[in-house]
């Protein structure tokens, strides 16, 4: 994936992941550590009841299985769908718990009504929202989807669908068409201070409901960065609807220095005994003046 | 796939209104252990329909044992739930065809994945 090229505007889903991108994507550890925490975050988001009790779970883009992976590990059954069979193969080979159906999602899940306690999507919904083939119709096919989605859910039941718009129209036609179909809820938007970290959940739920979740990071508090996400390029793209780019690296490898040392004595006397040494000059000779505490202000 | 799946399957042909249950055609069989979990069970059942479970039973050659109507007793009963969890969880058809009931078109199942891609016509 290039470092700013939307993998949609690369190719139709069931060609962009083909065996190649397919194995690549699914031994990415940066690539699986983004999928698991999207996963805990939409299973977070869909609140279920505490009660130990397994649940039927729709996982909708399921891919090669890492987020349905997340869903087993946290005690649920589940059915994935996606339009790659290269990807849904290596799932079958990684063995994963739930059976998984090649199917696009644009043209209605083929599934009975009533039947799942919740649904989940993890990067699989925006998609839908590109006109893969001159006979696409995103509206119709969000439709299709949509439809589909509320009838095979059970009373009571909840959708989280993680998704990357590529821009605020594409954010609102993903919604409006939820609305259309019946579902209550809205985008639920974490980090939405932080570039790197932004991201979008659609949350859905079956007929009117109070339930109310809360954004991460409103605060204006990024996103704590584990070991695998490295600095962002891009992951399936980000809005780009912004003021102010505001670029957050992380700690570049090897720095070992510490917000405290940064400008101490030890280090000014060290980095001009540096500078003599590599033959500069005009370094002023070390008295007890040097790098001695200013008052506040200077 | 596993009965279960199949419980849920319908067919989302454009028109079609009587697509489910979907009628399996087996090729190839496989078994393969789960974790047997009476609670989820009962879970299951109360969204399985029965009849349409035991028609794909017969399909996959695991309905011996399998009641006609289950009682609320035998939702607590050990033996009834051990031969529920095995048929619904435990045996998998790897390849084959499920096929719609109303307009008789195919479905294939190749390596355990049924396809449901429909054609653009089918829209």
């Amino acid at each position: 994936m290039g470092k700013s090229e939307r993998p949609e505007h690369t190719a139709p889903p069931d060609i962009f992941y083909n065996e190649d991108e397919a194995r690549k994507y699914t031994s990415n550890t940066r690539m699986i550590a983004i999928q698991e925490k999207l996963t805990q975050r939409a299973l977070e988001l869909l609140a279920l009841p505490p009660d130990g009790t397994p649940r039927l779970l729709l996982d909708i883009g399921c891919g090669s299985g890492l987020s349905g992976e997340a869903l087993t590990e946290a005690g649920h059954a589940w059915l994935g769908l996606d339009i790659s069979e290269a990807m849904l193969d290596v799932a079958v080979e990684r063995e994963v718990e739930g059976d998984v159906l090649l199917g696009d999602m644009g043209q209605g899940v083929p599934l009975r009504q009533g039947v799942f306690d919740g649904a989940i999507s993890i990067s699989a919904v925006q998609w839908l929202c590109n006109a893969d083939r001159s006979s696409h119709e995103p509206r119709k096919r969000l439709k299709a989807f949509f439809e589909s989605l509320y009838r095979c859910l059970a009373r009571g039941a909840r959708a989280v669908l993680q998704v990357y718009p590529e821009n605020a129209t594409q954010a609102e036609m993903m919604v409006a068409a939820a609305m259309k179909v019946g579902f209550s809820g809205g985008l639920v938007v974490d980090y939405p201070h932080s570039t790197r970290a932004k991201k979008f959940f659609l949350v859905l739920m079956v007929g009117p409901s109070s339930y109310a979740p809360q954004a991460k990071g409103l605060d204006g508090a990024d996103e704590p960065m584990s070991e695998d996400e490295d600095v962002d390029m891009g992951e399936g793209g980000q809005v780009r609807n912004e003021g102010r780019q505001r670029k957050r690296h992380g700690k570049p490898k090897g720095s070992s220095k510490s917000g405290a040392q940064l400008k101490s004595k030890s280090w000014v006397l060290k980095k001009k005994a540096q500078m003599r040494g590599k033959g500069y000059t005009a370094i002023p000779v070390d008295t007890k003046y040097t790098a001695r505490k200013r008052k506040k202000g200077f | 796939m596993k009965l279960l799946t199949h419980n849920f399957l319908q067919c989302h042909i454009k028109g079609v209104k009587n697509g489910y249950p979907l009628n399996i055609e087996a090729v190839k069989i496989e078994e393969r252990d789960a974790d047997f979990d009476p609670d989820f069970l009962r879970s299951m059942f109360k969204r399985i329909d029965w009849k349409a479970f035991l028609v794909g039973a017969q399909a996959l050659g695991c309905a011996e044992g399998l009641p006609e109507a289950v009682s609320e007793e035998q939702l607590q009963d050990d033996g009834f739930l051990q031969k529920f969890h095995h048929a619904l969880l435990e045996v998998c058809l790897e390849e084959g065809s499920l096929i719609c009931p109303e307009t008789g078109r195919r479905f294939p199942v190749v390596k355990g994945i049924p396809n449901m891609l429909l054609n653009e016509d089918e829209v």
